[in-house]
């Protein structure tokens, strides 16, 4: 099955910049109420500038790989292209498998792309991007010229 | 097991002969929700194409077919739990029933609200600050807020049995948990998850000694298990119709006679009163004084259709199949080391349901993989997220049953549940 690739696998077992760190100005926390996984999003922002994001991820491989992925992805970028790597990542999680997403800008995020086709996945994928900005707004980050965001 | 035809009885499920991902449907969530066999079905397409039209006010033909079909549902179902008609009252599902009795008791605080009702009843139906309400830690959501809810609207504290490692009830502190403070005493009859058996009778044994009133959600035991309200000797007892082979948006609260007949109204509107005033209004007896509004005729008399099925298979034959597949899971669960069982091992002090974890890997990848193979299970935290926490585990994976489920589904969901540790890793020895 095209859901579990190895890269998810390996993310999942293996979590990068995984932990709850110190300075952060702004955290998170989601809950999948019905499944239960739960997810902790630290950010802390320079500027424009997302120094760190660390998190605590309680739940299935593709909630934890997707924390693990979005760490990757937005560390060291500015705010604005993080918020762009979000809207790639939603937009390929709830294309129902009509986008495969982009490399160039989601990096490991294809390996995802698996999900699109399974509905009750998608919330796992999106859980800790949805508390990464959530965390954002928490920091004072003013997010509102993302697309679709709440 | 001879006289019990399995396949004789699949027959009669439509949708269990369908396909997902080109694979047999393997429906191992009935616990959720049960399926339909043709009969209940029929009945409701019946009773639309023949009978359809308001119930109560008969003044026309048709109007008196639908009643009579209403009224000779609750006395099916009357009959199926050795209750009497009068004392069913037919709701949208368990929750509502519970809810009903949870919102009836705080509105029996209010003033004049149990006017004319004898003092002993009255005495147990009025809660306040100082008052308990006993719950336990096994229980569905639906059995644990609205007392949670009953308790902030009326200042009574809510207190709990624990729940053992074996996912059984600790009664260790029953007589200081149910004491003379004690006004309500709310229980699973079987845990929608760990699908241990509660013991009644001590419970009820306790909850009699103070005059505390005893509420079974029975959601999980009438699916399975011969059920009689008088046996039992609980107050109330609630169950949906959905899990029982009926259809949804129908579900039941019996309740003892006297009780229900002091109990203020949950729901008010029509076909609840028995005159209005402008400025004020009397109500009918039970049980029209609980089902306000235009009632799920149809969703009932599909009920009473379900009801017939299960009484024609007989809920002896019914229970001693599902020991067979509890027992099958429960075997083949033991011989694979990687998977850890919730819940009593022993076969006579569970029902239903088979629920475990396989740890390093996620319930949810857990279901996604017998998803793959066809078989349908149930991932998370099924309602009961208290129960879980006791536990000490974050989530579970859960295989249930019906009547129609066979050995050989287990068979499948165990061969696919081996794809677990294969796709993820975990060591099997
Ligand atoms: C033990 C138990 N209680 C209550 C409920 C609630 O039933 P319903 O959702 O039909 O109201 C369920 C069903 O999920 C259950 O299993």
């Amino acid at each position: 099955m095209d859901l579990y690739q190895q890269l998810i696998l390996d993310h999942s077992k293996r979590p990068q910049h995984a932990g709850l760190r110190e300075p952060f100005e702004g955290e998170a926390h989601h809950v999948n109420t019905t499944c239960g996984d739960e997810v902790t999003v630290r950010v802390h922002v320079d500027g424009d500038e997302v120094k760190d994001v660390s998190y605590d991820a309680q739940g299935c491989s593709i909630s934890v790989a997707s924390a693990s992925i979005l760490a990757e992805e937005v560390i060291g970028f500015s705010v604005e292209e993080s918020l762009s790597t979000y809207e790639a990542m939603r937009a390929m999680l709830t294309s129902k498998g009509q986008d495969p997403g982009d490399e160039e800008v989601i990096g490991d995020g294809v390996a995802l792309a698996g999900v699109a086709k399974y509905p009750a996945r998608v919330k796992c994928a999106l859980l800790p991007w949805a508390a990464y900005t959530d965390a954002l707004v928490r920091a004072g980050v003013d997010i509102s010229t993302v697309g679709g965001q709440r | 097991m001879s006289s019990y035809d399995v396949q004789q009885v699949r027959a009669d499920f439509p949708v269990l002969q369908r396909e997902v991902r080109d694979k047999p449907l393997v429906y191992l969530d009935s616990g959720a929700t049960s399926q339909k066999p043709a009969s209940v079905i029929d009945a409701e397409r019946t009773y639309y194409e023949q009978h359809n039209a308001a119930v109560h006010r008969g003044a026309h033909q048709l109007s008196e077919e639908a009643t009579d079909a209403f009224e000779a549902a609750r006395e099916k179902v009357a009959t199926f739990v050795g209750a009497r008609p009068e004392d069913i009252v037919f709701t949208k599902n368990a929750t509502e029933s519970i809810n009903l009795v949870a919102y009836g008791l705080s509105n029996a605080s209010a003033p004049g609200a149990l006017d004319g009702v004898p003092s002993e009843v009255a005495e147990r139906l009025r809660i306040g600050a100082g008052d308990e309400i006993v719950v336990t830690e096994m229980e569905h959501h639906a059995n644990l807020v609205p007392w949670q809810e009953l308790c902030r609207r009326t200042g009574a504290t809510l207190r709990w049995f624990p729940v053992t490692d074996g996912g059984e009830l600790d009664l260790s502190d029953l007589d200081t948990l149910v004491n003379e403070r004690t006004k309500v005493v709310a229980f699973s009859h079987v845990s929608n998850v760990v699908g241990t058996i509660n013991p009644v009778a001590p419970l009820v044994a306790a909850a009699r000694r103070v005059g505390a009133i005893t509420v079974l959600d029975a959601c999980q035991s009438v699916p399975h298990l011969p059920v009689s309200v008088t046996e039992l000797g609980v107050d109330f007892m609630a169950f949906s119709g959905h899990k029982m082979l009926g259809p949804t948006g129908v579900g039941v609260l019996w309740g003892r006679a006297e009780l229900l007949a002091a109990l203020p109204p949950f729901i008010t509107g029509g076909s609840m009163i028995e005159q209005v005033f402008m400025d004020h209004t009397t109500y009918a007896a039970p049980p029209q004084r609980f089902e306000a509004g235009s009632p799920n005729v149809a969703q009932a008399v599909g009920l009473g259709a379900a009801v017939d099925y299960l009484s024609k298979l007989g809920m002896d034959a019914v229970r001693e199949h599902d020991k067979v597949l509890v027992q099958a899971a429960l075997d083949g669960l033991a011989k694979r080391p990687w998977v850890r069982v919730l819940g009593p091992t022993d076969v006579e002090k569970r029902c239903g349901a088979v629920a475990f974890v396989v740890d390093g890997v996620h319930p949810h990848d857990v279901g996604q993989i017998l998803d793959d193979s066809g078989i349908a299970v149930r991932t998370g935290h099924h309602c009961a997220w208290p129960l879980h926490r006791a536990l000490k585990v974050p989530a579970s994976t859960r295989a249930s049953f019906a009547a129609y489920s066979t050995v050989e589904e287990v068979e499948a969901f165990l061969t696919a549940l081996d794809r677990v540790p294969e796709v993820f890793g975990v060591e099997v020895a």
